[in-house]
């Protein structure tokens, strides 16, 4: 994996937009080959960026690379990249193949072997037989496909994703999110998709790059933005995390020695401690799936507290309950698979909560 | 009825408006020079002499080639400016776009009567050429809200979409905008056409010794003998309106199928 070679390299890339500071020295890589997503919430410039891949957006300073070569003076439509964008910009007045073959006008190769290309396309995509429909007859989901079969037939270095999925239901875009990265390991270019979906990105790239406000606050894999967010606002961003005012006491030996509220004294390792607050303020997170309920005749693996169950949101598959830690004013969240057998608490039960220490992320 | 007041009204204004146009080929083919009922019997004698008037012939020649010519290039400008005033933002559009509608609002007479001076000052020979000139002032502005609502309602990342799949700029607008404003582009024209076709005041200063329709039915009106023959034209003109209007409006709801739009209604 590390072994691949860059294709996207970001070099303190800034943009204003009159004054409007909207990418804020950008640097970083994109692998060749690799899922990679730009996640951030709206107007954090993840769009922006996309788009001075793609040739759309001028910089204001830095550079921008792709396969090594400087993409200052080399207009969109020259760029070995191409697009998939947020509503497809599918063209209304062309038939689906005529959409799909429209990159290939300026190809060499004669009509017999375009009208293969774009047969190929169609098929690579699931469309093989909508060639002859009017493209404005097709559903959200075939739009999209027609969309990708379009950007992918030219075999751009780097296929780039405007939030491809935003428009579809639930139901469709869980089943696209599959294909595209079956899809993408079927053809091997580089994807960068722009996200504001955590779920989205989580589930589909192999590296994510978290913005907010025209900056990467943190870039790095899917488990290691779970499990090691680098600052409170990633880890509010990804999935839910509890937090709990936290003090720490001494660091020595590659630990840290904290008192944390409602938890106790806690000894964490020193690579856990790697959060930056927001505010300031030092507190500890955890997500609800390291906490475990303790039923009777349970014991706690490492280390358990008591409290009370506050609320109960239940699933189906899983059953979320806030439980309100013995000496702290606040609820943590915790979520517990459910077993058969196993009853389902109620609202103002006294139970035991395990955790764990290694599961904690210091943020100061 | 609650209704049957305002039911009425709506019938005798529709009388109104209607009835004289009616009357139009009823007198057309009438057997007299009078246009009072009763009817005296059916000629086509009116239409005889009216393609056999040479200076009439002239006059619609000159008519055709001013009203072709000032939709053509009011549209063309309508389609820079409209582009222009929805893709990109330069310092001082709201006025340039300002100045470019202002003849919109502004009398005709006093458009009519300033082009008159300004030429004259300037050594220009009023002909059918400084007609055209003055009907692409005033036909311009139409053509620009026309479009612009056309190149408004025109999704700008399909242009992008083209460009990045290796278009030029160029043919992008050829292969991308220009279809999809198609429909826009040919409002524009109808309405250009026919706002310059049936235009007296300006015609009537800037033409000249050169005969438009218009001025030459204004000329005509003095000879109660030619009447008969004016409501013969009128009766062409008429018909020549309503297939013009026919053949657009197919066009139009073709093109909305064929892009799958939903329809926003237009001239019918």
């Amino acid at each position: 994996m590390t072994t691949r070679p860059t294709m996207i390299e970001f070099k303190d890339v800034h943009k204003y937009y009159g004054e409007y500071h909207a990418l804020r020295g950008i640097t970083a890589s994109i692998r060749a080959g690799e899922f990679f997503s730009l996640l951030g919430p709206s107007g954090c410039g993840k769009t922006t960026l996309l788009r001075t891949i793609a040739g759309f957006e001028d910089i204001s300073s830095g550079a921008v690379m792709i396969d090594g070569k400087h993409m200052e003076h080399v207009p969109a439509n020259q760029r070995p990249t191409n697009m998939v964008f947020q509503n497809y910009a599918i063209f209304p007045h062309l038939t689906v193949e005529q959409n799909v073959g429209f990159g290939l006008r300026r190809e060499g190769g004669t009509p017999a072997e375009k009208a293969r290309r774009v047969e190929d396309a169609l098929d690579m995509v699931g469309l093989k037989g909508y060639g002859r429909r009017a493209a404005h007859a097709l559903s959200g989901g075939q739009r999209q496909r027609v969309a990708l079969a379009r950007a992918l037939i030219l075999k751009p270095k780097v296929l780039l994703l405007d939030e491809p999925l935003s428009a579809l239901d639930k139901k469709m875009r869980e089943q696209m999110q599959v294909e595209l990265i079956k899809l993408q390991r079927q053809v091997g270019i580089t994807f960068v998709l722009v996200t504001h979906d955590q779920e989205e990105a989580l589930v589909m790239s192999d590296r994510i790059a978290v913005m907010f406000e025209g900056e990467i606050l943190q870039l790095a894999d899917p488990e290691t933005l779970y499990r090691r967010p680098n600052s409170r606002r990633v880890a509010e961003f990804i999935g839910v995390m509890n937090f709990l005012p936290a003090e720490v006491l001494g660091e020595a030996g590659g630990h840290v020695q904290l008192e944390v509220a409602g938890l106790g004294r806690v000894d964490i390792e020193a690579a856990q401690g790697s959060g930056r607050a927001t505010d300031g303020t030092v507190s500890v997170g955890f997500r609800p799936e390291t906490l475990t309920i303790l039923y009777e005749g349970q014991k706690a693996m490492d280390r358990e507290t008591p409290g009370t169950v506050d609320e109960v949101v239940y699933y189906g598959d899983m059953t979320y309950y806030d439980v309100r830690l013995d000496g702290v004013d606040r609820v943590v969240r915790i979520s517990m698979r459910n077993v058969f057998g196993r009853p389902v608490l109620d609202i103002g039960t006294r139970t035991r909560v395990a955790w764990s220490a290694g599961a904690l992320v210091l943020f100061r | 009825m609650k209704f049957s007041a305002l039911r009425s009204y709506a019938y005798l204004y529709l009388l109104f408006l209607y009835a004289p146009i009616i009357l139009l080929p009823i007198f057309a083919f009438n057997d007299g020079t009078i246009i009072a009922f009763p009817l005296k019997g059916f000629t086509i004698e009116w239409f005889r002499q009216m393609a056999g008037n040479a200076t009439l012939r002239t006059a619609v020649q000159n008519s055709l080639i001013i009203a072709l010519s000032a939709a053509i290039f009011a549209t063309t400008l309508g389609v820079f400016a409209a582009r222009a005033a929805t893709r990109f933002s330069f310092p001082g559009k709201g006025g340039i776009i300002g100045l470019i509608m202002l003849p919109l609002v502004l009398p005709e007479i006093i458009v009519a009567v300033s082009l008159l001076v300004v030429l004259l000052g300037i050594g220009v020979k009023l002909s059918v050429f400084t007609v055209i000139l003055g009907h692409v002032l005033i036909c311009t502005p139409y053509a620009i809200a026309i479009l612009n609502t056309a190149f408004n309602a025109l999704d700008r990342s399909l242009e992008e979409a083209a460009f990045d799949l290796g278009e030029t700029k160029w043919s992008t607008f050829r292969l991308i905008t220009l279809p999809l404003v198609m429909p826009g582009i040919i409002s524009s024209l109808l309405m250009s056409f026919t706002i310059s076709l049936d235009e007296f005041i300006i015609a009537f200063f800037l033409a000249g010794a050169e005969p438009t329709l218009p001025t030459y039915i204004f000329s005509q009106l003095r000879f109660p003998k030619q009447i008969p023959m004016i409501m013969a034209l009128g009766t062409c003109l008429v018909a020549a309106s309503i297939i013009l209007l026919t053949i657009a409006e197919y066009f139009r709801r073709r093109g909305i199928a064929r892009t799958g739009g939903t329809d926003a209604g237009g001239f019918l």
